[in-house]
């Protein structure tokens, strides 16, 4: 999850599709986001590498929508309804989720089990 | 000789008032191995003398006469005191012209540079007045200027040259010697032009003669700038940096010298030796040799096969794998044993403190409303000292004895230290300091110092100057110092400009917004 600049980002991610939730007037999600290209990448606790400026998910509200569509904390968000979340500002991921327009969102998220369970599924099965 | 350790470290003091109290000192030096009971068989029955006491002289008289010569490789360092004082007695005949050298040397050169311009202007004056051509205006302004100018030179000469050295160097400074030469060189010179141009020709203008007077007073001025140009100013630009080491204990200490000969900077670190490093303490080193030599004992090399001789590497190779195969615990004893030493220093040093701070508060200054007090009660600096020594001498001489330091102060000095900071009103703080860390060498009298006469081992010639990487030895009786020498690097310093209205900052925060 390492930026190279001018190398592609390659990552194994899953697809979380999340159905708002309307409380009031607000239509909420149900997580909370940090990082942004304009925080300070250093004091993320969740990423690995401490100069990655992606969006993290920092904290899941028990039984909301997030947490019933399978979004775990600490999880880096790729991309939003097809907009790209790695090299956003914090503001811009902001409004990217919170469209009053759209009930539901579909993100690419990705973290490190994820890579672990290809690489061991890689290596149970011989290859034909 | 049982009798002998039961002596109290305060009766040790000047090497004048004999050699009863050096034998206490022997003795004690030689129980160092069992060193544990003669503490504790001392704190049973302390002995606070008060200086000359005259019952020690008698038993230990006769004991002096049975003593077997001393070597220096021993450790008993105060046998090597006695070395010390003898080797002392025979060299002061000796030096005594060496030190006086220089200073006749001085003299004669600065009497002839000084005579010779008065005699060049006196001679033709005596020799052939009617012919000479009478001095005019210019002529007897320039004797204004020579008489100053002699003065100045007088009072020059005496200040660079004539002035007592403070120290004995092993060999002559190459550039007073060079100086010397320059000065001898100029002034025979002068005198040969004017033996052969005034003295012969007879010359007749006396103002010619004059100025050519004022013309080697000059000359000899400006030699005298290049002299204080070499042996003054050219030292106290720093160029070198000097790294100097103690064999025994290891104190390092480094400074900052400039181009100085080998001697000349071997003189100078001496002064800074005196200054900084604490007070070298034989009685601290035992411990590392008696470890070192119970290593030793234990291992035995036999030579099993008669008539081959193993080579010497075979030997000590065997030697050293033995040591290393061998379990010892040596590492374990001694890590326990500075455990209990520090516990020991330090509740001793919590018993003196809080004794030292008692001690203090009986005494303190007459105010004006005290002067209705009794006679009896009133007493000077040197009796209050004495009134309330007592009460802390007990704790002080048993933490004295735990660091071993109870042969660097007599009673006497301790005395003698406590009325100074009752005059100056120091706090018991400030009074204990000097016991509580080992002080410069130069604190202590030079009985003490166990570092009268060095030797100066190089493998360079001691005249040439220091250079990077120089080393070289200065060795005394008990240990020596180790000095090397490094050149401070180039430094190259370059100018950067910052706007002052360039100081401009972000906020990095890590927000945390909900969705």
């Amino acid at each position: 999850m390492s930026f190279v600049p001018g190398q592609p980002v390659t990552a194994v991610v899953e697809r979380v599709e999340i159905q708002k939730l309307r409380q009031g007037e607000n239509l909420i999600l149900g997580f909370s986001i940090g990082g942004g290209i304009d925080q300070d990448p250093g004091q993320n606790p969740f990423s690995e590498d401490k100069s990655d400026k992606g969006i993290y998910v920092t904290r899941i509200s028990p039984k909301g929508p997030a947490d019933l569509a399978g979004l775990k904390i600490g999880d880096k968000i790729m991309q939003v309804n097809g907009w790209d979340m790695t090299m956003v500002t914090h503001d811009q991921a902001r409004k990217k989720l919170t469209k009053k327009k759209e009930d539901v969102v579909r993100l690419l998220v990705t973290r490190k089990s994820l890579e672990e369970a290809v690489k061991h599924s890689k290596g149970c099965y011989p290859k034909p | 000789m049982d009798t002998e350790s039961t002596h109290s470290g305060y009766s040790y003091h000047s090497s004048r008032s004999g050699r009863s109290n050096r034998h206490g000192d022997r003795s004690r030096e030689r129980h160092k191995a069992s060193s544990s009971k003669d503490s504790s068989r001392s704190e049973r029955s302390v002995v606070i003398n008060p200086p000359d006491t005259p019952s020690q002289d008698s038993p230990d008289d006769n004991w002096g006469e049975t003593t077997t010569a001393v070597t220096g490789t021993s450790e008993l360092s105060v046998s090597q005191e006695e070395v010390v004082g003898l080797g002392k007695g025979i060299q002061d005949r000796t030096q005594g012209f060496r030190r006086y050298l220089p200073l006749a040397v001085g003299s004669c050169v600065g009497l002839l540079v000084l005579a010779t311009p008065l005699v060049f202007l006196l001679l033709p004056a005596v020799m052939w007045p009617d012919r000479l051509q009478v001095c005019g205006a210019a002529c007897e302004g320039l004797f204004l200027s020579i008489s100053f100018k002699l003065l100045i030179l007088l009072v020059a000469v005496w200040a660079l040259f004539l002035r007592p050295s403070r120290a004995c160097l092993p060999r002559v400074c190459v550039y007073r010697a060079f100086l010397i030469t320059l000065t001898l060189l100029l002034t025979m010179s002068y005198w040969l032009f004017y033996g052969v141009r005034i003295l012969d020709a007879q010359d007749e203008d006396y103002h010619g003669i004059v100025q050519f007077a004022v013309s080697l007073v000059d000359s000899q001025l400006f030699v005298h700038y290049l002299a204080v140009v070499l042996l003054e100013l050219r030292q106290l630009q720093p160029c070198y940096s000097v790294c100097v080491i103690r064999s025994t204990d290891g104190e390092t200490r480094h400074y900052n010298i400039g181009q100085l000969s080998i001697q000349r900077a071997a003189l100078s670190i001496l002064e800074y030796y005196y200054r900084d490093f604490p007070l070298h303490n034989p009685a601290l080193l035992s411990a590392s040799k008696h470890r070192a030599a119970k290593h030793l004992a234990g291992l035995k090399v036999y030579n099993v096969d008669a008539g081959a001789q193993p080579s010497n590497g075979n030997q000590s190779r065997a030697m050293v794998t033995a040591a290393g195969k061998r379990k010892d615990s040596a590492h374990n004893e001694l890590y326990y044993e500075e455990a209990d030493y520090e516990r020991r220093v330090r509740k001793r040093r919590a018993r003196l403190v809080v004794a030292v701070e008692e001690a203090f508060t009986h005494v303190r200054r007459m105010k004006k409303e005290d002067e209705r007090a009794t006679p009896s009660d009133i007493m000077d600096v040197r009796e209050a000292a004495l009134a309330i020594f007592p009460s802390m001498a007990r704790a002080l001489q048993k933490y004295l004895r735990t660091t071993r330091r109870q042969h660097c102060h007599s009673m006497e000095s301790i005395q003698k230290h406590l009325a100074f900071c009752l005059v100056n009103n120091m706090s018991p703080k400030a009074f204990l300091e000097a016991y509580l860390v080992p002080g410069p060498t130069l604190q202590y009298g030079p009985e003490r110092w166990m570092a009268d006469q060095w030797t100066l081992v190089s493998e360079a010639s001691v005249t040439s100057g220091i250079k990077q990487g120089t080393e070289f030895l200065l060795k005394c009786l008990d240990f020596s110092l180790a000095i090397t020498i490094k050149s401070i690097p180039y430094i190259r310093l370059t100018e950067e400009y910052i706007d002052p209205k360039s100081h401009k900052f972000l906020l990095l925060l890590q927000s945390e917004t909900s969705v």
